[in-house]
């Protein structure tokens, strides 16, 4: 992590704040509207149409095991791109783009909670704040599904 | 560099090519004097040549060199094309095909010399030329050694086309991103419809359907660049057909109807296996050999006739052939042979029990060739072609051909579904699943939809139907049951072969939808096939109809398991003792299983019918007396004589003429399934129980059900059959309990033993004539007992009978056990029985006083 020139594009869930690969997001959009999904993973809020593209929304909250958000406060969708298609992320608010410097990133600390630690890259120590790195390839994996969907899936593979 | 440009042209140039040739060499074999085919025959082999010199392959130059020396002699009228020829020049093409291969991958030739093949081209066109005049070879020389012609020739031979001109090559990632655009403008264009509706504006409503019109224009447009006819994939088959004819010494002429029927390259791709392999059951069991034909009555050529043609958004392709046909009665025979019939589908109409031949693990053939008859292929061929979007149905008449037919959607990137509700939310049911549209109000609800212990069926025209609530089986409906509607509508779904009605809240109109795939996050989800976007710009999610069946238990999960099993490989692992089994309740007993191979048929007979007779119930049956039984009662539970229902349920057992019928509350299922835990009796006429399914289930002893009912019948029984003593030697006493079902049903007289030192003190006590023993038999194992036996002179001629388990495959098994009499599958009652038969009948021959006991 010694390549200065990354820039993040960051934003909050709860009270951390996060910074993930400004190449890897497509788009920031406001909240739209989502179709849920029933018997898929918690972490999936539903599906959204964005542009004639249809698109999985994660809610971040879930993912990292926060309570869900007040009822009238809408999450906005950070669009990012993986390996397979488009997903959206569900966060609280948005934040700018940064660029921290190079000597400022450090590995995450162990004390973590695993839900942070499984998702986290690295954090840098900005002024103030913390940035917790987001490793998209990993955030992005499949969720684990519950058990009864697990067992689905492998009657499915057997 | 600029060559690697030229090879890939080359080589799809010349793959196409290939193709024809194979063709048409196959069609010039029948019409040998058509001057045009052989013209373009030797054109297309002399393009490819060309083409090879000018990239300097010289093996490849070398064999077309020799083939195009051939079909120049050919052409000139110099010698006649024969079978042999047609073979050497198809072999030619293959080795074509092998080299394009090596240079498809390499950009080089592979190193192969072929020196057999060309050395055979070589004796042909010398030796058989021959006797003819020899200015031939000086002529082709002159063709092949000038390159410059040889170029002109090939220029000539394209403007024959007319269409050469008037095409492009296009790359098809660029046309599924046309199709993507369009189906996402097909969006738009509904939301705007939509939107539309709603506002009153001349000339946005004129605009408005002017994109509709141009929409709809270029989405069919799109649709047919990625058209090909059906002939693209029927053009490999001549080539097959000719082969395995030749291979199976039969006489087959290919006819194909509707070569130009256009379809969507994905669907085209996708039929493309399972196409082939129907051929090759019709070349392989469908259409005999001459002199049967002959014997028939036919003549000795046999018939495969190929039709394709459009039919509302649909291709049928049938695939018909005057070959032996299909006796359905032997396929009713065959599969309840194999285990793959269920009892209650017992009065399957002919028309049903020849689709039997699409169930996994199926087939007829008496012998497997290397062509067919596996029982892999017909299932297979289901599985791919549903999983377009399509079904195959086959129809037979014995002795006079055979016709399966295929029905397939032009297209699958949009595709018509239904729109229905459940809970909110809109789903989108694809259309091909839909049977029809049920709505029951009120009386009518009550009076058509049954529960069986809370499971709801529907009485459909005097059907049942299993019921499945869309909201259930999502999770959705906690507030409002469907049942306590006012209406209830439903869908009448197929799922591969079984119906169900879906019930959901309201079910909304059709649509035209355009399918998109679902995220990897949502990809272990089984009732899902995808997601769509609706009129109104929200996205809906397209149920897998399959999916829905199997998460709601319309599909038993035992039986996909036992189909995805069977699909994956035959050599499965699994170990233990896989049976199929009947439950049904009966006696105060919840759950009660018995094996479904003693079961003959299921029975409801009219309460007026019972009649007592002494000592019991019994009905007049097929001009027969069937006696009926009961279940003896559970201990403690106060159901006694309870009142029979109407009509009465009964399972009817039969061995030979002789027949009983247990008299049982209701039938809840036919599973397959291991048998998991197993616990000794706890009552008597039971063997144990057993966790089936998921459910302790117990196991009824029929042997003892029926003793205690008529001592006389198992006796009876047995005087019509070779009886013989029996030791049956088995660890498990669940096991052993259920084998003596088999026997003792069948009249022999039956002394267990659980290990082999019990079953050698119960043969040292005489009196048995063959023993029966389980290859995993406790303390020495089954070879220590046979070898224990062979070492008495009393016991030396004994027959000994070997079980192997399910786990382990036959042929390995037998490989190992010459020493015994037989060795069986266990649980194999049919083989069993025939073989104690067989058995028995030999001791009585050998020593007659030791049968009379």
């Amino acid at each position: 992590m010694t390549d200065t020139s990354r820039q993040y594009a960051t934003f909050y869930v709860g009270d951390m704040f996060f910074g993930i690969e400004v190449l890897q997001v497509q788009e920031l959009i406001r909240y739209q509207e989502i179709t849920p999904v029933p018997l898929a993973p918690s972490v999936v809020e539903g599906l959204m149409n964005l542009r004639g593209q249809i698109v999985t929304a994660l809610d971040m909250r879930r993912k990292l095991g926060l309570p869900a958000r007040a009822a009238d406060s809408k999450p906005m969708n950070i669009v990012v791109r993986s390996g397979d298609g488009v997903v959206s992320l569900l966060v609280d608010e948005i934040g700018d783009v940064l660029e921290p410097a190079a000597d400022t990133y450090e590995a995450p600390p162990r004390t973590l909670r695993a839900e942070e630690k499984d998702i986290v890259d690295c954090v840098c120590k900005l002024e103030g704040k913390l940035l917790l790195v987001l490793d998209s390839g990993r955030l992005l994996r499949a969720p684990a599904l519950h058990e009864s969907q697990l067992a689905e899936v492998s009657q499915r593979t057997h | 560099m600029e060559d690697t440009e030229i090879i890939k042209e080359f080589v799809i140039e010349s793959g196409e090519n290939l193709e024809r040739l194979d063709r048409e060499m196959v069609d010039l074999e029948s019409r040998p004097d058509d001057a045009d085919l052989l013209g373009s025959v030797f054109r297309t082999v002399h393009t490819i040549k060309g083409t090879c010199g000018f990239l300097s392959f010289g093996t490849l130059e070398k064999i077309t060199h020799h083939a195009e020396n051939i079909l120049c002699q050919l052409r000139a009228g110099e010698r006649k094309l024969t079978p042999p020829l047609v073979s050497l020049i198809l072999d030619t093409v293959d080795a074509v095909r092998t080299e394009l291969r090596s240079i498809e991958a390499t950009s080089k030739e592979s190193g192969a010399m072929y020196t057999d093949l060309l050395s055979r081209q070589e004796a042909a066109a010398n030796l058989e030329a021959a006797p003819v005049e020899t200015e031939a070879p000086s002529a082709v020389s002159t063709v092949l050694e000038n390159p410059a012609e040889g170029e002109a020739a090939k220029q000539s031979a394209l403007s024959d086309s007319p269409l050469s001109d008037s095409t492009i090559r296009v790359d098809v990632s660029l046309l599924n991103k046309l199709m993507n655009l369009v189906g996402e403008l097909v969006l738009v264009r509904n939301q705007i419809l939509q939107f539309n509706a709603g506002h009153d504006d001349s000339v946005m409503n004129a605009t408005s359907q002017k994109l509709n019109l141009i929409t709809t224009e270029l989405q069919g447009g799109v649709m047919k660049t990625r058209m090909q006819p059906i002939g693209m994939i029927w053009g490999k088959l001549p080539r097959v057909v000719r082969d395995l004819a030749k291979s199976c010494g039969k006489q087959i002429v290919l006819e194909m109807d509707g070569e130009t029927t256009e379809l969507d390259k994905t669907v085209i791709e996708a039929i493309k296996d399972p196409l082939t392999h129907i051929v090759r059951n019709s070349c392989d069991h469908g259409i005999e050999t001459p002199a049967e034909r002959l014997r028939a009555g036919k003549l000795a050529q046999g018939r495969l006739h190929l039709r394709a043609y459009h039919e509302g958004g649909n291709v049928n392709i049938e695939i018909s052939d005057d070959g032996a046909g299909i006796d359905p009665q032997k396929i009713r025979e065959a599969a309840v042979q194999r285990g793959l019939l269920r009892a209650a589908d017992a009065r399957l109409s002919d028309r049903e029990a020849l689709n039997l031949v699409f169930l996994p693990g199926f087939s007829t053939a008496r012998q497997v060739s290397n062509i067919s008859g596996r029982g892999v292929g017909m299932d297979v061929v289901r599985t791919n072609i549903e999983k377009i979007g399509g079904n195959v149905d086959l129809a037979s008449k014995p002795g006079e051909g055979t016709c399966v037919k295929i029905r397939i959607p032009l297209t699958l990137a949009i595709i018509p579904g239904l729109v229905v509700s459940s809970s909110g939310e809109r789903f989108v049911i694809p259309q091909v699943n839909l049977l029809e549209l049920v709505r029951l109000e009120g009386e009518e609800a009550l009076k058509l939809i049954e529960r069986v212990n809370g499971t709801p069926l529907y009485r459909q025209r005097g059907k049942l139907l299993p019921l499945a609530s869309l909201g259930e089986v999502l999770g959705l409906s906690e507030g409002s049951k469907w049942s306590e509607r006012e209406v209830i509508s439903m869908a009448i779904l197929q799922a591969e072969d079984h119906r169900f009605g879906l019930i959901v809240d309201g079910i909304n109109d059709t649509q035209e939808i355009v399918v998109k795939p679902l995220g990897g996050q949502l990809k272990g989800l089984r009732c899902y096939a995808g997601a769509t976007i609706m009129g109104d710009g929200r996205v809906s999610l397209i149920l897998d109809v399959s999916g829905i069946a199997r998460a709601s238990g319309v599909i038993g999960d035992s039986q996909v398991a036992a189909r995805e099993r069977d699909a994956d490989s035959r050599a499965s692992s699994e170990t233990g003792e896989r049976q199929k089994l009947l439950l049904f309740k009966a006696g105060g007993f919840e759950r009660l299983a018995v094996p479904l191979s003693l079961v003959a048929r299921l029975e409801d007979i009219a309460l007026s019918r019972v009649e007592r007779a002494t000592g019991g119930m019994a009905v007049q049956y097929r001009g027969k007396i069937l006696p009926l039984i009961r279940v003896p009662d559970q201990p403690g539970s106060f159901v006694a004589e309870a009142a029979l229902q109407d009509p009465v349920h009964v399972v009817v057992f039969a061995d030979g003429d002789h027949r009983i019928g247990l008299i049982v509350d209701e039938i809840i299922d036919i599973v397959e399934d291991f048998i998991a835990v197993k616990e000794a009796s706890r009552c008597a006429g039971m063997l144990g129980s057993a966790v089936i399914g998921g459910k302790v289930t117990d196991f009824i002893d029929l042997s003892a059900v029926i003793r205690s009912f008529d001592e006389g019948w198992l006796q009876d029984a047995a005087s019509s059959v070779k009886e013989a003593t029996v030791l049956l030697a088995e660890g498990s006493t669940f096991s052993r309990g259920l084998m003596r079902c088999y026997l003792d049903i069948a009249g022999h007289r039956v002394i267990e033993a659980a290990s082999s030192q019990e079953a050698l003190a119960k043969l040292a006590g005489g009196s048995i004539d063959i023993v029966v023993t389980s290859l995993d038999l406790p303390d020495r194992g089954a070879f220590e007992l046979l070898d224990s036996i062979r070492q008495l002179p009393a016991l030396r001629h004994i027959p000994v009978v070997a079980l192997a388990g399910r786990g382990a495959s036959k042929d390995g098994d037998t490989g190992n056990t010459g020493n015994f009499s037989e060795c069986l599958l266990k649980f194999d009652r049919v083989a069993m029985l025939r073989s104690l038969d067989r058995l028995s009948a030999a001791v009585e021959c050998r020593e007659p006083a030791a049968v009379e006991r």
